[in-house]
């Protein structure tokens, strides 16, 4: 399929920020047609290296030369280089939640027709886009109506909308569950057969060895090295050497739980949807966490985990109708967020952008920010304390910041995730919740992060993790729950668990296939 | 250039800020040959200021939580007049009286607050009908008359600062002493946070850059209080100008070094994020309305005790001068950012332009051609700026994005949220 000649040179880029040099050197060969990935761990400069090819950082604010499809490419803007047939699907969703389909397609390039927009025409376009990913959707659907995994395919219509000849997409399964991932790598075999070449930044090396023709893995800002593979058979330790330099036996380290009582016990908990009356979207859930223990939530996209978690942390989200908490064997109503932090609940978000940070402070500031009275002296900040908090925080989570006062919007995704959990752990919980805990880190630091979860749980902490990857799941938990449609259709011991197993279980809302 | 970097020390914008004002003034000194910078006409830019300035400090918390209070000079005048008629009709003392006043403020802020807070109706709207409700409301109490204020409120508005001590100073003693404290409390100040840093971080800041940045500022300092104190004999620094520095260090320090200021910040930065950080969002919009019409009732009696009357007119476009000065000092519309100091400085240079463009006899329709113009020159080196530094972002290259999606009634929903839930 992929004949040699390269579509794409980078040659030599070398990116400098203030006090960080982002890219150094970098050189990446892509073939025409082929699909190619870029791995390495939060912080190598994989978006950086993307954002100086699609034009984001524009000709000048880098060194090194960009040849595509045999020219030399100078772009100023994003809108050049998607004339050249480039475009970018970026890390984070870009698309404006309330307008329509049609809309976000066709925002900055509407189809113009003596000068007026021809809606008519646009939505006939729009249809036809959304055939070519494989969507039926009525082209007037809000975007915010839609899951995860079809605003990513229809950021790919998008991108088709476009003519696009090169697509760079920058860790789009992130955010997706195992069905919509092997929708998406489906479309991108799809996109590939009709010539399009593709650029794919993951972290997930098994859709990597599923797909990716090539493989180019990055560490530092540097160009560690670039091979071919054969689909399907991809020496995944091989990456894992070269990105974090040195091999890592166990995806998950060892851990033997020591759990202890029932520290934290929901009974009967229903919450009604904010927005629709009369429609629940917790059904009456129980469930309890012990000292010492880490309980998984499997459940597919849109079951209600997420809603179950924050209508817990302090009534954060949705109408609570009744239910209990018991908290060390006391009941406790925790009315408000502040109400649960005092308690010693955390909720990690798992939208770190929308939920978990605000993007105008620095490192010092987030990581206090769920819990300032920690850092008062008589009743004001000490910027001393702080400092030495959030300094605290950044070594042992080993975040990747030049130091504490750096905004956290300069910071890699992985690294902002390693913040906000940092800022939680700051608050002392003894019963913490993470949502997606790991979405968007790295081997490497995901293995870290699995260590300290399990710090955590052996210091006693009650740990929920809500995650997508079953396999995270399965590595983790020392039980596992399944949500669907809002019921906790189950519950299994981690012996018992397989992910066959639970994909039934999160599909079937009657509860006789738990037992 | 990187030297004087470096004794500007982090606060780029700031001092760029502080040196286009210095510019400013010596430009209109030489053009009005050399009215500009006189005991006088400084005392009067203080006195004559002060009371805007107070309302920007209320206004720059309001617009760093991401609303806007467009009520303050009515509310300013409203609370006057309340004033200045319990005095005369109900034969309150004058102390009686401010008191009513500022607690009508209170009562408004709270009004104001509850709209915004408890129902979700975004403050532009809020303060928009507040501003004809109390605009209507004073020309209706005062019957369209200007009501006499009681004349010891001239010390607050106009008053200067008392003479004592020795004689061979040459100069107002109490401005003096206001010039040294000032001096020692900027390089203590300056010291202690070098030393901090150091034993924080283990970088040693070079000496020099400080010891220079002490230098120069205690020198503006003490030539300003030379300026204030050699006036005419029984003037000094004013009284209004004592208590904005007050309210200035009290406000910095709420806004900087408080839970409460924080949240300010943090409501503005991303609400969604802050409500799951424990912050109580209803509260903190009621809590920072609540202080802004309370800043605009002080600011209003301030401006009273100058006038020594009440009128119905009192405060009209008050908000316009506020809002320019908290946007001249680099606040974004979108909130989140804007500070009480960098607002001062906004607050000035607007001020100094009002004197100067006077002094030069130039007209107040030309006035504020030229004030419009400069408000939007520096939002315009502000935005261009930031693009330099932080162009890969995407919440920058997307900046409706956000707001969109938590903006006006759905966030509020999302804030009162949790109180449905209680019921
Ligand atoms: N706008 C910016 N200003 C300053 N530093 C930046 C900026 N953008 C990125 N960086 C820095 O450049 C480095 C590379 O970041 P980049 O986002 O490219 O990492 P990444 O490889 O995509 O990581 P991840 O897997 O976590 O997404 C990081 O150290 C980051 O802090
Ligand atoms: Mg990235």
């Amino acid at each position: 399929m992929s004949d040699h000649t390269p579509i794409l040179q980078m040659k030599n880029i070398t990116k400098i920020f203030p006090g960080v040099k982002a890219l150094d050197e970098v050189t990446l060969e892509v073939r025409q047609g082929e699909i190619h990935a870029i791995c390495g761990e939060n912080g190598a400069g994989k978006s950086t290296l993307m954002k100086v090819l699609s034009g984001v950082h524009p000709y000048g604010s880098y060194t090194g030369q960009i040849i595509y499809q045999g020219k030399e490419m100078s772009f100023k803007d994003i809108k050049e280089s998607e004339k050249a047939g480039i475009a970018i699907i970026h890390q984070e969703l870009t698309m404006i939640p309330e307008l329509s389909i049609t809309e976000n397609i066709f925002m900055g390039n509407e189809v113009r027709r003596r000068g007026l927009i021809d809606w008519d025409e646009a939505r006939r376009l729009t249809v036809d886009l959304l055939k070519r990913v494989g969507l039926s959707l009525n082209p007037n659907t809000q975007i915010k109506n839609l899951g995860v995994g079809q605003q990513q395919l229809v950021e790919i219509a998008k991108a088709l909308s476009k003519n696009v000849r090169l697509l760079i997409l920058d860790e789009p399964t992130s955010a997706l569950n195992e069905e919509d991932t092997e929708n998406l790598l489906n479309q991108m075999r799809e996109l590939k057969s009709k010539g399009i070449t593709c650029i794919m930044i993951s972290h997930k090396l098994n859709e990597i060895a599923a797909i990716a023709d090539s493989v180019t893995v990055i560490r530092d800002g540097r160009t560690v090295e670039t091979y071919d593979v054969e689909a399907g058979h991809v020496d995944e330790d091989r990456i894992i050497r070269a990105m974090v330099g040195r091999s890592l036996e166990n995806r998950f380290p060892d851990h033997v739980p020591d759990t202890g009582d029932v520290i934290f016990e929901v009974s009967g908990w229903r919450v009604e949807d904010p927005l629709i009356p009369g429609r629940l979207i917790c059904k009456d859930s129980n469930f309890f966490v012990r000292a010492g223990e880490i309980v998984g939530f499997a459940g597919l996209m849109g079951a209600g985990r997420t809603e179950l978690m924050r209508s817990l942390f302090g009534r954060n989200f949705g109408i609570y109708q009744r239910g209990t908490i018991k908290h060390h064997g006391k009941d406790v109503k925790l009315k408000s967020v502040s109400a649960a932090i005092r308690q010693g609940i955390a909720y990690v978000p798992e939208d770190r952008k929308v939920l978990g940070l605000n993007l105008l402070d620095n490192v010092r500031m987030t990581t206090t920010s769920a819990n300032l009275k920690a850092v008062l002296n008589h009743g004001l900040i000490d910027s001393s304390l702080e400092y030495r908090a959030a300094e605290k925080e950044r070594k042992d989570l080993s975040v990747k910041a030049a130091s504490v006062e750096v905004g956290v919007s300069t910071l890699s995704g992985g690294n902002q995730q390693k913040v906000v959990l940092g800022k939680w752990i700051f608050t002392e919980p003894d019963v913490l919740i993470l949502d997606e805990p790991t979405r968007g880190i790295d081997v490497g630091a995901k293995y870290e992060i699995y260590r300290l979860i399990h710090a955590l749980a052996d210091q006693g902490k009650a740990v929920i993790m809500v995650s997508s990857e079953l396999p995270e799941l399965l590595g983790m938990s020392d039980r596992i729950y399944t949500i669907c449609e809002g019921s906790i259709t189950g519950v299994l011991d981690r012996k018992d668990a397989d992910s066959e197993k639970l994909m039934r279980m999160m599909t079937t809302t009657s509860d006789a296939a738990a037992n | 250039m990187k030297r004087i970097k470096e004794v500007m020390g982090g606060d780029f914008r700031q001092f760029t800020m502080v040196i286009a004002l210095v510019v400013l003034i010596v430009i209109f000194n030489i053009i009005s040959g050399g009215r500009m910078v006189t005991s006088a006409n400084f005392q009067n830019l203080i006195s004559g200021n002060a009371y805007v300035l107070v309302l920007a400090i209320g206004m720059v918390m309001v617009i760093v939580i991401g609303q806007i209070d467009l009520s303050v000079g009515s509310v300013a005048g409203f609370c006057g007049m309340v004033m200045a008629l319990t005095a005369r009709d109900l034969n309150f003392p004058w102390w009686a009286a401010v008191l009513v006043g500022i607690l009508i403020g209170v009562l408004i802020g709270a009004w104001q607050g509850f709209w915004l807070a408890k129902l979700g109706i975004p403050g532009f709207i809020t303060t928009l009908g507040g501003m004809m409700i109390f605009r209507g409301g004073v020309i209706w109490i005062s019957k369209s008359i200007s009501v006499p204020a009681p004349h010891e409120l001239k010390m607050f508005g106009a008053g200067y600062l008392p003479e004592w001590g020795p004689a061979f100073t040459g100069m107002n003693n109490s401005t003096l002493l206001l010039g040294v404290i000032g001096i020692f409390a900027y390089a203590y100040a300056q010291l202690r946070r070098r030393t901090k840093n150091e034993k924080l971080t283990g970088v040693n800041e070079a000496l020099w850059p400080v010891v220079v940045r002490i230098v120069l500022v205690g020198a503006v300092i003490g030539y300003l209080a030379w300026l204030f104190g050699t006036g005419r004999p029984g003037t000094s620094f004013p009284v209004p100008g004592v208590i904005l520095i007050i309210l200035v260090i009290i406000y910095h320090i709420i806004t900087q070094r408080t839970t409460f200021g924080r949240h300010i910040y943090a409501v503005g930065g991303n609400k969604a994020a802050a409500a799951l950080s424990g912050v109580n969002v209803p509260r903190t919009y009621f809590l920072t309305m609540l202080n802004m019409s309370f800043l605009a009732a002080l600011a209003g009696i301030m401006f009273i005790g100058r006038a020594t009357a009440a009128g119905p007119s009192d405060g009209t476009n008050w908000e316009l001068d506020a809002i320019a000065s908290v946007f001249i000092g680099g606040a974004a519309v979108s909130g989140g950012i804007g500070t009480v100091l960098a607002t001062m400085v906004g607050g000035m240079v607007m001020a100094v332009l009002n004197s100067g463009l006077m002094l030069m006899g130039v007209g107040a329709d030309r006035t504020a051609v030229i004030k419009g113009l400069v408000l939007l020159a520096a939002v315009a080196f502000d935005v261009y700026n930031k693009k330099q530094g932080r162009k890969s972002i995407i919440g920058h290259l997307f900046p409706g994005n956000k707001d969109k999606q938590e903006g006006g009634a759905s966030g509020a929903s999302g804030g009162s949220g949790g109180d449905t839930g209680q019921s």
